[in-house]
Parts: C-alpha cells; sequence; structure tokens
C-alpha cells in the first residue's frame, strides 16, 4: 500500500503545481448550499467541505452537449469526420459516491460497441478522490449501496487528517504525480490516524433506509404493479432535473446542424431524460411510457434493478441529489422504504 | 487539441440511391448501394440512416441479402426525418450505420413449416425474410403467408404480392380492413385469415409483424392453436437512437433489460412476453 502525505498548508502549492501540468477542475462554492465543478488555480477557490454539487463530474466524460461527428456537404457526395477536442484534465476533490458513479459510466460505455468519445475523454482525466468524512446532508444514502468508503475509481484519494491530507496512491498515474512534487510517505502515525477515521465512519455511516440492502433486488422483483408509481407520478413534473444529475444517468439524444454556410454542419449529442413524455414514443404515435408514474418506475428500476444483472452493481451511488434537486418533493430514501413496506 | 477517433462507431458509410419509387401516399421506396461495398444484413435488421443536416432514424431492412449489391428501404412518412427522405431521389446520398439488431433467427426455422403475419408496415421488416426463404424455398417445409393492411391502396408491394399468391410453393391469403369498389378478397382483420391455417404446432414458426394491437390478438389465435410460445417471433418497434445499446431510448419495460436495437427487435414471445407492452 502507498501513501504520502501533504499538509493543509501545501495544498496550494499542490493545486498550483498541478494546474501548470494540466487543467484543474474542483468543487467551488456557487451560492447558499450549492456546489459546482469548475476549473480552479489556486486552493483557496476550492470548497473542501462541500455538499455534491449540480452536477456530477459525469459532465467531464459524457457533456452535456458533444460533437460527434462534423460534416461537409459542399462536394458531389457528402464527407464526415469525427473528431475529440479533450484536453487533459485533473478532477480534485471527488466523493465516493460520484467515483462510483464514473465506475458505473466508464462500465456502460466499454461495452460493445465501445463509445470512443467517452472513451477517449476518460483516458485524458486524471482523478483525485477525496474522503467524506462525516455525512454531506440528510439526502445521501451512501452507506445503503456501499459508497461510503472508496471502491477504488481513482488515481490519488485524500482522506482529510485534520491537519494534513493522507493520500492513497492508486494508479501509475498518480505515482508520478506524487513523486514529481516530492510528497513524504506516510508514517506509521498517518496510519493509525486513518485507520482512526475510517473506524469512526463506521458507526457514523448507517444504512440510510433501514432495509437491508440484499433485499433490495427481492423488493424490486415485486415492484412492477407497485402503487408507489402511481403516487410518484402524481407528484412528478416531467422536468428531468433528476435524471440530469444524476451521476449514472447517460440516456441520450443526437441532433444535426447545419452552419450558416450551408454546406457543412455538425451532429451532436445532448443528455435526454427518460421522464420526458417523449422519450419512450416512436414516430407513429405509440408511446410506450406515456405514464408518469410508469417514467419513474423506469428510472428506479434503471438504478436498482436493471443494472445489478447487466453490471454486477447497482446503478444508484446514493449521493441524494434527485432528492435533492427535486421539486416535487419525490424522495429516493421514502420511495425504498414503501416499496419495502409493500412487500413485506 | 483534436483528435480523430479514428474508431468511432458513429462515422457513416456513404449509401447512393439508385432507384425510388412511391409505392403508396404514404410509403416509399429505396433502392441504395454502399460506396464501400455490401451491407451484409441478415433477415430482419435494421439501419440508421442519415439525412445530413436533419437527423436519423432507425429504418428497417426490407431486402433479402440474397439480393446482392445493394439494399432496400420502405419508408413511412410519419416524423420528421422520414418526412424529409420521402424528398429524395435516384442519385441522392445519404449516410447509413448499420446493420443493427438480433436477425429472425433462420437458423432455428430451417427444416420448419413457416408462417407469415404481417400487419400494414410489418410486410417491410417481414419481405426480408420472405424473400429470403423463398430463394432457400427447399430448406423450409410448408409455407403460408397472410397479409393484411386498412385499404387496398394501402398495399405495400403489390407486384411481389401478386407473385407470391401465384407460386405453387407458398400459400398467400390477404385482407383488407376496409374495401373500396374493385376490390375483390377478403374484408376483415388479420385474424379472419388464421382459422384458415392449419398448422403441425411442433414443426411451425410464426413470425409476426404489425403494430403493437395486432401482437395481441395474433398471439391469442396461435396460442390457441397450440402453437409453443417459442416458436412465435415478433419484432418490436421502438425508437432506436444510437442501435448500440447506449441511448436508453428502445428499453423495454421487462425484467430482462431488452434493449430493443441489441437484444431485438426479433424476440421469441416466450423472451417477451413478461413486457409491460409489445
Amino acid at each position: 500500500m502507498n501513501y504520502h502525505i501533504l499538509a493543509k498548508t501545501e495544498l496550494d502549492g499542490f493545486i498550483k503545481k498541478l494546474s501548470k501540468k494540466m487543467k484543474v477542475c474542483a468543487p467551488v462554492k456557487k451560492g447558499h448550499d450549492n456546489f459546482a465543478f469548475e476549473e480552479v488555480a489556486s486552493a483557496g477557490e476550492i470548497a473542501l467541505n462541500y455538499i455534491p454539487t449540480i452536477l456530477p463530474p459525469k459532465k467531464y466524460f459524457m457533456p452535456p452537449r458533444e460533437k460527434l461527428l462534423d460534416f461537409d456537404l459542399s462536394g458531389e457526395k457528402p464527407k464526415d469526420a469525427a473528431n475529440l477536442d479533450a484536453e487533459k484534465l485533473a478532477i480534485f476533490g471527488v466523493h465516493t459516491c460520484d467515483l462510483a458513479g464514473i465506475q458505473c459510466l466508464n462500465m456502460v460505455f466499454s461495452e460493445k460497441p465501445r463509445d470512443y468519445n467517452y472513451i477517449m475523454r476518460k483516458e485524458n482525466i486524471l482523478i483525485i478522490g477525496l474522503e467524506c468524512n462525516a455525512y454531506c446532508d440528510g439526502h445521501a444514502s451512501c452507506a445503503l449501496v456501499g459508497n461510503h468508503y472508496p471502491n477504488g475509481g481513482y488515481d490519488l484519494f485524500f482522506t482529510d487528517l485534520g491537519d494534513r491530507f493522507i493520500i492513497h496512491v492508486n494508479t501509475q498515474a498518480g505515482e508520478e504525480l506524487v513523486e514529481g512534487m516530492g510528497l513524504a510517505k506516510a508514517g506509521s502515525a498517518d496510519m493509525a490516524a486513518l485507520d482512526f477515521v475510517r473506524e469512526g465512519k463506521r458507526s457514523a455511516f448507517q444504512n440510510e433506509i433501514g432495509v437491508d440492502p440484499k433485499s433490495l433486488p427481492a423488493i424490486f422483483e415485486k415492484a412492477g404493479e407497485s402503487k408507489v408509481w402511481a403516487e410518484l407520478g402524481s407528484r412528478c413534473v416531467s422536468c428531468g432535473n433528476c435524471t440530469n444529475v444524476c451521476p449514472t444517468c447517460y440516456c441520450f439524444d443526437m441532433a444535426d446542424t447545419i452552419n450558416l454556410d450551408m454546406k457543412t454542419g455538425f451532429r451532436t449529442r445532448t443528455w435526454d431524460s427518460c421522464q420526458f413524455e417523449t422519450f419512450a414514443e416512436v414516430a407513429g404515435g405509440e408511446n410506450f411510457r406515456k405514464e408518469r408514474g410508469a417514467r419513474q418506475r423506469h428510472r428506479f428500476f434503471r438504478k436498482f434493478k436493471y443494472p445489478l444483472e447487466k453490471f454486477y452493481r447497482s446503478f444508484c451511488t446514493g449521493c441524494g441529489r434527485c432528492t435533492r434537486t427535486c421539486m416535487a418533493k419525490i424522495n429516493l430514501k421514502d420511495t425504498l422504504k414503501a416499496l419495502a413496506a409493500e412487500a413485506k | 487539441m483534436t483528435e480523430e477517433i479514428k474508431h468511432s462507431n458513429w462515422k457513416l458509410r456513404k449509401g447512393q440511391i439508385i432507384a425510388a419509387k412511391q409505392m403508396t401516399a404514404t410509403e416509399k421506396w429505396f433502392d441504395i448501394k454502399l460506396e464501400d461495398g455490401r451491407l451484409d444484413h441478415e433477415p430482419g435488421q435494421f439501419v440508421q440512416v442519415e439525412l445530413y443536416g436533419i437527423g436519423e432514424a432507425p429504418i428497417s431492412i426490407c431486402s433479402s441479402p440474397t439480393k446482392r449489391g445493394s439494399f432496400e428501404l420502405t419508408v413511412r412518412a410519419a416524423g420528421r426525418l422520414t418526412k424529409a427522405m420521402h424528398a429524395l431521389d435516384k442519385g441522392d446520398w445519404v449516410g447509413i450505420r448499420g446493420p443493427f439488431g438480433k436477425p429472425f433467427p433462420v437458423k432455428v426455422m430451417t427444416g420448419n413449416d413457416l408462417l407469415f403475419v404481417a400487419g400494414g408496415l410489418g410486410i417491410a421488416p417481414l419481405r426480408s425474410l420472405i424473400n429470403y426463404v423463398i430463394d432457400n424455398r427447399r430448406e423450409f417445409g410448408k409455407v403460408d403467408i397472410l397479409l393484411g393492411c386498412k385499404s387496398p391502396s394501402d398495399m405495400l408491394f403489390g407486384d411481389e404480392v401478386a407473385a407470391w399468391q401465384k407460386r405453387l410453393d407458398v400459400e398467400f391469403a390477404c385482407t383488407v380492413d376496409r374495401k373500396d369498389p374493385d376490390w375483390k378478397g377478403n374484408v376483415g382483420l388479420i385474424t379472419s385469415l388464421l382459422p384458415g391455417v392449419t398448422i403441425t404446432p411442433e414443426k411451425t414458426f410464426a413470425v409476426v409483424v404489425g403494430p403493437p394491437i395486432m401482437y395481441k390478438f395474433v398471439i391469442a389465435e396461435l396460442l390457441k392453436k397450440n402453437l409453443p410460445e417459442r416458436q412465435i417471433i415478433l419484432s418490436l418497434e421502438r425508437h432506436m437512437k444510437c442501435g448500440m445499446g447506449k441511448c436508453g431510448h428502445c428499453q423495454i419495460d421487462h425484467p430482462k433489460n431488452y434493449y430493443c436495437c441489441k437484444d431485438g427487435p426479433t424476440f421469441t414471445y416466450e423472451e417477451v412476453k413478461a413486457a409491460k407492452k409489445l
């Protein structure tokens, strides 16, 4: 195990040195209780104690709007090219819930046929995680899905030990970075302090819904006809906020744009939402998920049911963003509790 | 820093329309040749057709792979892209991705009797299989084709249908929901043709393609004839936007997490009977 130490007073130097090598993005405060990943040049800009950002770091891996193709129609037959603008980037301060989210997306886009737009962006991104020593707020359910501790998915991982950070080095790229910065190796006192933090979390983070996570597959097996969905549907306004802020929602739509010269143009993909009424509609007019309740059921199934068989994990990372952002106060924890109560 | 994505699955093959024909008021037929070779599809698959500047839509391939050199599409002007596509003609270029999707299980069906049931535009994907079977006729047992459409003027592939009707190695029947003065054939829903067909349930595959409402009634009739669920093959309609099992639009509400573009569009009834909607 390879651990290094960075004094908190040295964080500014760390960020400044890193930003000379590549663009650095980190959580920045955006008004009351709101944070966003943005480019930073110094530690002073970073909100180290932040609740999950408005958008998860997926925006760097799969931008809300992304060009897939450039095309040129000026010749006798059309020409097109697939180009990518992906700069080298370090994301600092990624919480364990969001690390899990990135791992989910990595699996989705690496599955054949592969999405090289995503994969090439990912290869250009260095990930520096940051441990949550306490809950962000009451909406998180990271302990339920086991994401309150780090489960890989980072190059470097920072844990706050009061006056210093202990850094776990997980990859060669991470190793080269800390070597280049000349950071000291962690000693036995540092390791004991890390153990103390982790031990403290064991009691601080508890299953947030009081339902055994192992029973969730069985609960969702029975949830197809649940009354809960109609109730959610009666409140949902189909705004799509929950899917936009979700670290593992990746559904998209595509569209063409013609430039003003009327000869060249481009094809883009944009985030889409299964909560929108037209999402499952076909040209003939048939809509396979017309009811809002059916669309909410679909969203929950895509977190707690379908991915279990395909990717061997829940696609809910426990970040709590969907609950925080919902205008109709649809609450993920309450929904799971209601489904569990009904399944009894 | 701009990099070329060498292996991008979003790149388009260039297809030139070598023939086009308005078939009905709403359907137009296109014969397309790829500049870089064959499409090399199998019956039941689909392609994504790109009209540069307008967008892309999934379209069933309606020709059999036994027809080499080019492939055919029959397009109903139903949405934004398909309406624009109706303005295209011989010589025009389109972008093509694919073929995509799981084809009809031709190998499993070989040696068995076949019952084709097509409703409306369902004849388009089914024609890729019917013509494949006719071109390989001796590999199969008895072949029945049942065809239904709204009115005689909505009939697609009229000349070809007339040829099927004349063939001695194929049983053919068709019906229309509404007749016109010249129509001398059957009038009624496609289910009205099923009682007239005799099947041997243990060695018959029924391939049914049509609108969702048709599936419900046709499948019920076939089950009444004791046809096993795994011998009823369907082709489901969803809006496959990416064709690669990612964009999420074509996912079927089914416990098995089926994507219509990758796991389908062809399914056995046994596979998809647990779906909320077919």
